[in-house]
């Protein structure tokens, strides 16, 4: 974890870990559904001007809150700890499973967020296709079909190809955690189109990418049309990862969006 | 001892090269299946076990799988109900029934008792979680599994006892109205817990004074399950005899011992139940158990251990293999003469108190399968029943589990004193 520094925090009696790096206004990362993530290119980039602050989802690395059976009460759960933090009104990014959590947050309290940015988020049933099954996978299986081009994106090989015993445990207790929260309904919550058309006035960017195999387009432009003035970013060509695959582009429409 | 008997039922119209190439049973494409076909081999299937009735077993029992043609019985309490009502002795045992993935446990508690009214009180309940694959089949959320079962189980016996109406909220269930109108005859069903060799089912059937089944496992580590059951059963109050166990055996009998070891090799026929992918579930496991077994995750993980053999390594990987599981007596093949030394070392080994046939698996021919039972009936029974009673396997009908006191200095004596070794040989 190379470029985080720890921070160990107290959330309703529970422990959690927070990644924090950089200096600047806060920006809140929210994990994927393996977990958090190694120190990236785009964590560089963006620490530079920005502070970036990564919770730890219960359960994803520990032992996880037995109460917890939803995506909604985490994103409770998560609201309550930016107001105990005294956060203040920040900017979030949320990545695929971390997406939809960040926008159940915004449908709980929108003025929690300056700025709601989601990558390829999960959250709600795609009108064509599905949300791809990662339990039926191994994770490795899912990681690959996670990126377009494998080949030309060598920050993917760095990150998951040498993953040690260690980190393939670490996702496994990722996996366990989302299935707990987001077995049935598959990854989506079925009335969240309906309360995200009430987040108007809230800054919302939805970055996607074409060749994404995870989460179908129709998901996409369901958020898009949903949330009320929210612009959609489409990669061309890129899969489930724009923050790998593209990017500096994607680090510049993210600057520019929050900034 | 009760002696039991017992087959996958094998939907057998696939082409074994399919099964192979899909890497196991589960995943296979339905459009193999052919409902005529089908409908036949349940007719057979259920002509088996009365068969097995008539030639002397103790029980006939079931089991259920899903999606995929290992195993045509897809949901136990049907055939079992067709066996309550044309049998008039054997115990009909289930093994069992996969409660998470009923998602019902008052229909599955309604449906046992219309069991055990119709049989007369012959039905022996088993319960499991249902294996990795049943999960996904099903849509049972495997992180949740155990404690669905837990709550499951508890719900069927108070539903069983409890006199209606109440109600019923829990976390997994919701009855605001439970009165069913079924009970069993049996005051207190005796429940199986059939297991491959989970520590945790183990424990949990060790606390609840409920038999443990042992489905096959290697007599090593089937004894490891004996004595962690032991254990936990001497911090209950308890000390363990024969009542508390039992094993499934794989067994094939014919006229000779050539025909008996061709025919055996059916039970290596196309291989597993199911991929790592369908086995590796989140949460299927306890964290303790996927600590131990971080090494073979990390083994999925390589992109190697995914691509499979071609078929025809495959299988000569298979039947490579099937040799040594009959030296190991893992599968016992033979005539009546040559199986029975070999069965009273495994009743010597584990001392189990319900003995279960896994009887002829494989495209087999129904007569072959009727022969074994002739020979079973005629010879192989009759001596087991003897066998068992000179080695005092009591079974749980002849003795209440946790009726034996510990010794005066509290401490338990292992059911097998043989260290484990011993008995490979």
């Amino acid at each position: 974890m190379a470029g985080w520094e720890k921070r160990e925090i107290e959330v309703g009696g529970a422990p959690i870990t927070l990644f924090e790096a950089g200096s600047g206004r806060p920006l809140l990362i929210l994990h994927d559904e393996l977990g958090p993530a190694d120190w990236q290119l785009w964590h560089e980039d963006m620490s530079k001007h920005r502070r970036l602050v990564m919770p730890i989802a219960p359960g994803f690395r520990d032992e996880r809150i037995k109460w917890m059976r939803n995506v909604t009460d985490l994103s409770r759960f998560y609201g309550r700890m930016l107001r105990e933090q005294k956060f203040g009104s920040l900017d979030v990014v949320g990545l695929s499973f971390g997406g939809w959590l960040a926008v159940e947050m915004a449908v709980n309290d929108p003025t929690q967020f300056a700025h709601l940015v989601m990558v390829a988020p999960f959250g709600i049933k795609p009108s064509q296709g599905y949300i791809t099954d990662m339990y039926i996978l191994t994770t490795a299986e899912y990681l690959k079909s996670s990126i377009a081009d494998p080949e030309a994106t060598p920050e993917f090989a760095t990150l998951f190809n040498s993953a040690t015993p260690q980190t393939i445990e670490s996702w496994e207790d990722a996996r366990i955690e989302t299935a707990q929260l987001a077995w049935e309904p598959f990854m989506h919550n079925p009335s969240l189109e309906q309360h995200v058309r009430g987040l108007n006035g809230l800054p919302t960017l939805i970055f996607w990418g074409t060749k994404d195999s995870v989460v179908p387009e129709s998901a996409m432009r369901a958020y898009a049309e949903a949330i009320p003035g929210s612009k959609l970013e489409v990669f061309e060509g890129c899969g489930h990862r724009p923050e790998i695959e593209r990017r500096h582009e994607f680090v510049k429409s993210l600057t520019r969006f929050i900034d | 001892m009760q002696i039991g008997y017992f087959v996958e039922q094998l939907y057998a119209g696939v082409p074994e090269e399919e099964i192979i190439r899909n890497g196991g049973f589960f995943g296979v494409q339905n459009k193999f299946f052919d409902p005529k076909i089908g409908g036949q081999l349940y007719h057979r299937y259920i002509s088996e076990h009365i068969e097995a009735e008539r030639v002397g077993y103790d029980m006939m029992v079931l089991n259920e799988h899903h999606a995929n043609p290992a195993c045509m019985s897809h949901v136990i309490t049907i055939e079992a109900s067709i066996l309550a009502y044309v049998t008039k002795r054997a115990r009909i045992a289930t093994l069992g029934v996969p409660l998470p993935i009923t998602k019902n446990p008052l229909r599955v508690a309604e449906e046992l008792a219309m069991i055990d009214m119709i049989s007369g009180g012959r039905l022996v309940p088993g319960i499991i979680r249902g294996a990795a694959f049943e999960q996904v089949a099903s849509n049972t959320n495997p992180t949740q599994n155990r404690e669905i079962f837990d709550e499951a189980y508890e719900f069927m016996l108070k539903a069983w006892s409890t006199p209606g109406p109440w109600r019923y909220e829990g976390k997994h269930f919701h009855y605001r109205y439970v009165n069913p109108w079924a009970r069993p005859i049996q005051a207190k069903p005796l429940v199986l817990v059939p297991g491959v060799i989970s520590p945790e089912t183990v424990v949990w059937a060790a606390k609840r004074k409920l038999p443990y089944v042992a489905l096959a496992t290697e007599v090593n580590a089937t004894l490891r399950m004996w004595n962690l059951y032991g254990e936990t059963a001497a911090q209950a109050g308890y000390q363990v005899g024969p009542e508390n166990f039992g094993y499934l055996q794989k067994l094939v009998v014919a006229d000779s011992d050539e025909e008996a070891y061709e025919l055996g090799k059916g039970h290596m026929y196309g291989g597993s139940h199911a991929t790592p992918k369908y086995s590796a579930l989140p949460g299927y496991n306890s964290k303790v158990a996927l600590k131990d077994y971080v090494n073979k995750f990390y083994a999925l993980m390589n992109p190697r251990a995914a691509n499979f053999m071609d078929v025809e390594e495959q299988r000569k990987a298979l039947l490579d293999n099937y040799p040594k599981l009959v030296d190991a007596g893992h599968i016992i093949v033979g005539t009546p003469k040559t199986v029975i030394p070999k069965i009273r070392k495994v009743l010597e080994s584990l001392r189990p108190g319900f003995f279960n046939v896994w009887g002829p698996e494989g495209p087999i021919p129904h007569k072959n399968t009727m022969r074994m039972m002739e020979l079973m009936g005629q010879e192989v029974i009759p001596a087991m029943r003897e066998m068992g009673k000179e080695l005092g396997l009591e079974d749980a009908f002849e003795r209440e589990l946790g009726s034996r006191p510990l010794s005066a200095n509290g401490k338990w004596e292992p059911i097998v004193k043989s260290p484990p070794s011993a008995v490979a040989a």
